[in-house]
């Protein structure tokens, strides 16, 4: 088998068997970087001396991991790499830090080749939010890869790295997962330590992991689980996992199917992709329940009123005085008004905006008092649901990789974008997207896969007996094959 | 027309903790060290820091608001406090705002028609804000104390004059220094004060419109500055005027309030709650822990002095000022020296040799072991008072001991009631002019012959031996 087919148990056979040695698999994902780059522009940094070094001087033979390349998405801090967060205003900065889950990575043996491209701070759906430029869907050069983690998404879909790390607030692992045909995981919030992940919504931020298989998220994502002293949001996992009755089928499973995700509005293709993968499901043992998850609809503004309110504050310390160049000015109001006016681009002003107006004095009940109130009845929805239900079947998102520039000059069309996505982060549940088809366009389709806090490992089971079963997660884009 | 102040006063309360409240940064002397020595990537708001809780900086508050008498809440809450300035780097700063770990408390202070409780509606934990420098064509930011944790301390407007939130300031530096979470230095700005008064005439219920003057580092400061917004605000109101709801500065040098901004210039600090910190949960048992940990406070301390040592008030108050003199002066008790006699001789001598070399109680050579010693010498006869206030002052110099030092220096007192009259006579034989105007009836003469004699015996006769010597030989 060739080493773009293998998976990470297989890299890390061939890596055990001395069949191949880490620099020339280094080598290898370098060289398909170099290939492609120009055509998908995933990547903000490489780093080739950085990541040869680091496969040369790997030696961790007990670690699954030892020896794998991986990429960062650019809000994580990296010591030794720039981290822009795909801004402007963090342009030239050299963190002194590494982030606790790439830490753990690092520790693990994996080798960093660089930092992918991302909506700026990462708030976007497209990666045309980036100030370094759109990165393109390697299925298709003229969509977009989704986002925010677009750039891990593309970079992952195009075979230039096994597996990715990006980071979910609304939908930023698994939109893009979906749009380019992969698989990815948005944790329960807590799981993974969030220190060195530059903040955007602190209470909806989650690391995740993006990779061809479900398979292959297991490793990445366990090394990086557990209690972190430097985050004080973050939690201890549970010793013992919940995971399928049997290990073989989904009998005894209960899969929820929510009415409220199936809705008008949503691409035919999609809904009806999905429908069949539930029916793969049922196939496989599965009993498929229909349920209510009725604030649904809510989500959307309660969502962009918190993660606004929370990011307005989160991005205050990019005021020109210690970072980038300073815009010089009169008075000190003028030099945070320009630095800030003149490095921020449209979209992180506008949630910036957006966010300082929700938490004004006599505008705070009604915005972020109500988004908080919507917030606990969509947690509540899904305690409900995991009464009845084990996980939830849904669509990632409403449509497939759209073109780049549709929704330029409409940002609300786009925040459509990630209603079936944010409700698990405003519950803080986990949320797996799996490859299940393709529209007529021959672009990816996704389905997210939610289950109750702590259940990453349930959800994985359950994907990795669909990806047993089904090759969606085989279909490479041409440039990968 | 009269007019009665209403004050009420914030107090800003650096904690003393070894590391900085949300991260493991030292706290270093604002004042003495480099700038940016303790500055780490969470103190400096590098993108991707958490902050995590110092416990020890929650221990600290919850002294002080038990001492307080406070409600310590089971849970609080920490808040982002929006505004942008360059001493602070996350553009926020992390308080407590609707939910604070200390409420309802209450502190007695003497005033001159007696004693009056002020109420404490509130203690809440925040990091302080760094520090900035304006030199030519610049302004210099040093970090060190950003993230230092502080209690803001806040009373009911319980207060009617510069005097009482004097005495309620006071009375709060000596509570923070007993309970050891504060130095109480005030030139190095451990301890900050705003001030909100109002004024109405006398006699009315309904509040005046009140002034905030911030950035008070000193009691005098803040007695001044509250004196002058209450003359000036009666004369606002005399002359038919309102007063603007202001906030305000102090200029030390014109003696003066200065208005920094208006109401319609206030700012909208946004707080919601820090989602990056959980609520912060205090149980019973690190209640209990907590409680069981404190120490005497002053006034307890006081009230015990008055009626265990049976000291007068003024000794026991004088005593009581400083924990570390308290200390000292019970542990001299315990050593045996009668506690009357140790609160003389330590507000008396003790404190003038102190005073004069400018060392404290924690520095001076003297042990409570040997004062109680020195004053077993007097008590006993073996010195007397001149002799030992000399010794006392050798022990202050050298540190040693007060036998050792009458033994080599030959300063034992002389009981030899043989030796005793010999003095008395050669000096009766020398003042016989002297002698003569005594036996005429001049008996105050007696006390010069007294202080003739003991000259004669180099200071060291026993007293009361010479006088019975003298009385003797005269009367004789």
């Amino acid at each position: 088998m060739k080493i773009k087919d293998l998976s990470l148990a297989g890299l890390k056979e061939s890596l055990s068997s001395g069949e191949m040695k880490s620099t020339e698999l280094t080598r290898f994902y370098l060289d398909c970087i170099g290939e492609r780059e120009t055509d998908v522009n995933a990547f903000l940094h490489i780093d080739e001396k950085y990541a040869l070094a680091k496969a040369n001087s790997a030696n961790c033979p007990n670690s699954p991991l030892c020896g794998i390349p991986i990429a960062i998405k650019d809000v994580l801090m990296v010591d030794g790499m720039p981290a822009t967060a795909g801004s402007k205003i963090l342009e030239g900065y050299m963190p002194p830090f590494t982030a606790t889950a790439v830490k753990k990575l690092e520790d693990a043996g994996m080798v960093i080749v660089g930092k992918t491209n991302t909506d700026e701070f990462a708030m976007g759906s497209s990666t045309e939010n980036s100030a370094y430029g759109v990165t393109h869907n390697p299925w298709n050069l003229d969509r977009v890869p989704g986002g925010s983690s677009g750039g891990s998404a593309a970079a992952v879909a195009a075979g230039m790295v096994p597996v990715a790390l990006g980071s979910d607030t609304g939908g930023s692992v698994r939109q893009p997962a979906s749009y380019c045909g992969i698989s990815g995981i948005k944790p329960t919030y807590g799981r993974i330590s969030r220190y060195g992940l530059s903040a955007y919504g602190s209470s909806l931020d989650s690391i995740g992991v993006l990779a061809r298989s479900v398979a292959d998220i297991i490793p990445v994502f366990k090394t990086m689980v557990g209690k972190d002293p430097l985050d004080a949001t973050s939690v201890e996992s549970p010793t013992t996992p919940r995971r399928l009755p049997d290990a073989e089928s989904l009998k005894g499973t209960r899969i929820g199917v929510p009415k409220e995700y199936f809705v008008e509005g949503t691409q035919v293709e999609v809904a009806g992709a999905v429908r069949e993968a539930i029916q793969e499901f049922k196939k496989m043992g599965a009993e498929i329940i229909p349920i209510s998850l009725p604030h649904t609809e809510y989500a959307i503004p309660a969502y962009y009123i918190l993660a606004s309110a929370e990011a307005s504050a989160n991005l205050a310390r990019f005021d020109g005085i210690r970072y980038t160049q300073r815009e010089g000015a009169d008075t000190l109001a003028e030099v945070y008004n320009q630095t800030r006016g003149k490095l921020f681009g449209e979209e992180v002003k506008r949630r910036i905006m957006l966010g300082t107006y929700a938490l004004s004095a006599g505008y705070y009940d009604a915005f972020y008092g109500q988004a908080q109130k919507v917030r606990t009845l969509i947690r509540r929805d899904f305690e409900d649901a995991f009464t009845k239900v084990d996980a939830i079947a849904t669509p990632v998102a409403p449509t497939t990789a759209f073109k780049i520039g549709a929704h330029g000059d409409d940002p609300l069309s786009m925040y459509l974008e990630d209603i079936f996505t944010l409700p698990a982060n405003l519950a803080g549940v986990p949320g797996l997207a799996l490859p299940v088809g393709f529209d007529d366009a021959n672009m990816p389709i996704g389905m997210q896969l939610m289950g109750t806090r702590f259940s990453e490992e349930l959800l994985f089971d359950i994907g990795k007996i669909y990806q047993r079963e089904t090759s969606w997660h085989e279909m490479k884009p041409k440039m990968a094959r | 027309m009269k007019y009665e102040p209403v004050i009420g006063l914030e107090v800003h309360v650096e904690l003393a903790t070894e590391s900085k409240i949300f991260c493991g940064c030292p706290v270093v002397d604002s004042v003495e060290a480099e700038p940016n020595i303790a500055v780490c990537p969470v103190c400096s708001a590098m993108p991707g820091t958490l902050p995590v809780v110092n416990e020890r900086a929650v221990e600290y508050a919850m002294r002080v608001g038990m001492a307080l008498g406070c409600k310590i809440e089971p849970v609080s809450i920490f808040a982002r406090k929006n505004y942008f300035y360059p001493d602070l780097p996350k553009g926020y700063q992390i308080s407590q705002f609707e939910e604070p770990l200390a409420t309802n408390g209450e502190m007695l202070i003497e005033t001159e028609d007696g004693e009056k409780v002020i109420r404490v509606l509130r203690a809440h934990l925040e990091e302080d804000a760094g520090k900035l420098t304006h030199v030519e064509g610049a302004s210099l930011v040093d970090l060190n104390r950003a993230g230092v944790p502080l209690l803001e301390i806040v009373s009911q407007p319980d207060m009617h004059s510069a005097a009482e939130a004097r005495a309620y300031a006071e009375n709060l530096r000596e509570i923070l220094r007993y309970l050891g979470v504060n130095s109480g230095d005030m030139e190095k700005g451990v301890i900050r004060f705003e001030a909100n008064t109002s004024v109405r005439p006398v006699g009315t219920e309904k509040l005046g419109i009140r002034t905030e003057v911030k950035n008070l580092n000193s009691f005098r400061s803040m007695e001044d500055a509250i004196n002058c917004e209450i003359a000036r605000q009666s004369k606002v109101l005399d002359e038919g005027g309102e007063v603007d709801q202001v906030t305000m500065g102090w200029d030390e040098e014109k003696g003066q309030t200065y208005v920094m901004r208006g109401k319609e210039d206030a700012h909208d600090y946004r707080y919601f709650p820090e989602p990056d910190l959980p609520p912060l949960k205090v149980d019973d048992a690190w209640r209990k822990r907590v409680r069981a940990d404190l120490p005497e406070l002053p006034r307890a301390k006081f009230e015990r002095f008055l009626a265990d040592f049976k000291l007068s008030e003024y000794d026991a108050k004088v005593l009581v000022s400083d924990r570390a003199i308290a200390e000292y002066f019970e542990e001299t008790v315990n050593n045996g020296a009668k506690p009357k006699a140790v609160a003389n001789w330590m507000t008396g001598e003790l404190f003038a040799l102190m005073n004069q070399t400018e060392v404290s109680i924690d520095e001076i050579k003297v042990t409570p072991k040997a004062l109680a010693e020195l004053i077993s010498l007097v008590s006993e006869g073996k010195i007397n008072k001149n002799t030992a206030k000399e010794v006392l002052g050798e022990i202050f110099k050298s540190g040693k001991n007060p036998q050792a030092i009458v033994e080599k220096k030959g300063l034992a007192q002389v009981s030899d009631t043989a030796l005793i009259s010999g003095f008395v006579s050669s000096v009766i034989n020398a003042h016989p002019d002297e002698v003569t105007s005594y036996r005429s009836g001049k008996t105050g003469v007696a006390n010069w012959l007294f202080g003739q004699v003991m000259r004669e015996a180099r200071g060291r006769a026993n007293p009361q031996i010479l006088r019975e010597e003298l009385m003797k030989q005269l009367d004789g």
